[in-house]
């Protein structure tokens, strides 16, 4: 990068924009440069974040129109020329400048069964994972989720029908569905199957594409897919 | 502005598979009202229907008889994709060598064909 300053575009309202000159560095990631213009040009700026290292989920960003968790975007790989946008997530309700409600991202992650469904007490045995079950495997590919919503504002189904449950909350369904020590499986496949189910899903694929964790939410709603076609047809026997 | 509130990069190829698929779709849907209404004309008024078979002579109708047959090639394929994806418990790499075993074969089929004719 050579420009010595960037221009950067907060979106402060649906409706309002502010450009900010920001001071070019080697190192310097979104989340830096949002944090620059908050301590040295407007303290009004709302945003979000925690930890700074791409594991708390909660500095995700629109960032010239793609969903991108801000800690872990180096600016350099975003600008264009010396200019970046960067809005509140979208398909979530906004609080304030680049703060956004997250509280219909969680509430679906407990709707689709996000939730541990446990048999056994303290007094038994702990249960035996085979880590190379092909079940277990499955399982793993979706236990990274950090939460950060980049799936649910890239995703046009979401955009589309405010019911879908979205990539995060699916994938996690089907984790659990997968994982050995988890005992909702009647319950987590009615939660999947409904109206806002996984069935809505197009395969269009953002959600894959842009998971900063390169996970693959569009495979794992894809085995929700077969996982409630097989039950539906058995029931119906 | 634009660019913050919408997902302005929807350029990669699962998208693009996704949208082909659907207009291809659409209009396939759009087309075949149109084809039933010609082929009806068999029944209906011959001299008319074969009036209308002499235009497919015409360079614009072999033109858009092209963009039928590609429509319908998409659609087919898009269709087939989307089976094989939510169907089959497929990890990445067998994807990527079912996808181009079926080009490949498509592609040597197609020779063959364009030979036979």
């Amino acid at each position: 990068m050579t420009a010595e300053v960037l221009k950067v575009t907060i979106q402060r309202d649906a409706d309002r924009v502010e450009t900010f000159d920001v001071p070019a560095y080697e190192n310097q990631t979104v989340l830096d440069v949002v944090s620059w213009v908050q301590q040295n040009a407007d303290p009004t700026l709302s945003y979000r974040f925690a930890c700074r290292v791409g594991m708390c989920g909660s500095c995700a960003m629109m960032v010239n129109g793609v969903p991108r968790w801000t800690c872990r975007t180096h600016i350099s790989k975003v600008v264009d020329g010396n200019a970046v946008m960067i809005g509140p997530l979208r398909n979530l309700p906004v609080i304030k400048d680049l703060a956004v409600d997250m509280d219909p991202f969680f509430d679906k992650w407990v709707a689709a069964e996000g939730v541990h469904h446990g048999a056994l007490t303290r007094d038994d045995e702990i249960a035996p994972v085979h880590e190379t079950s092909a079940t277990r495997v499955e399982a793993n590919a979706g236990i990274e989720c950090i939460n950060c919503s980049v799936c649910y504002a890239a995703c046009d189904t979401v955009a589309s029908n405010p019911d879908y449950l979205g990539p995060a909350a699916l994938q996690r369904a089907w984790t659990l569905l997968n994982d050995a020590k988890d005992e909702g499986r009647v319950a987590i496949l009615d939660a999947v199957s409904g109206s806002g189910g996984c069935h809505n899903c197009h395969s269009m694929g953002s959600c894959t594409m842009y998971c900063p964790n390169e996970l693959n939410p569009m495979s794992a709603i894809a085995g929700l897919k077969r996982e409630t076609a097989k039950n539906f047809f058995k029931r119906g026997r | 502005m634009k660019a913050a509130k919408g997902i302005t990069s929807r350029a990669h190829p699962l998208w693009l598979a996704y949208i082909l698929h659907r207009l291809s779709g659409l209009a396939l849907a759009l087309f075949l009202p149109l084809h039933f209404w010609v082929l009806a004309m068999a029944m209906t008024d011959p001299v008319r229907l074969d009036g209308f078979l002499h235009l497919t002579e015409a360079a614009a109708v072999k033109i858009a008889e092209f963009g039928l047959v590609f429509l319908l090639a998409i659609h087919m394929f898009g269709g087939l994709r989307l089976i094989a994806m939510e169907w089959l418990p497929w990890s990445a790499p067998q994807k990527t060598l079912a996808a181009g075993a079926t080009a490949g074969s498509f592609c040597i089929a197609i020779l063959f064909f364009m030979k036979a004719i």
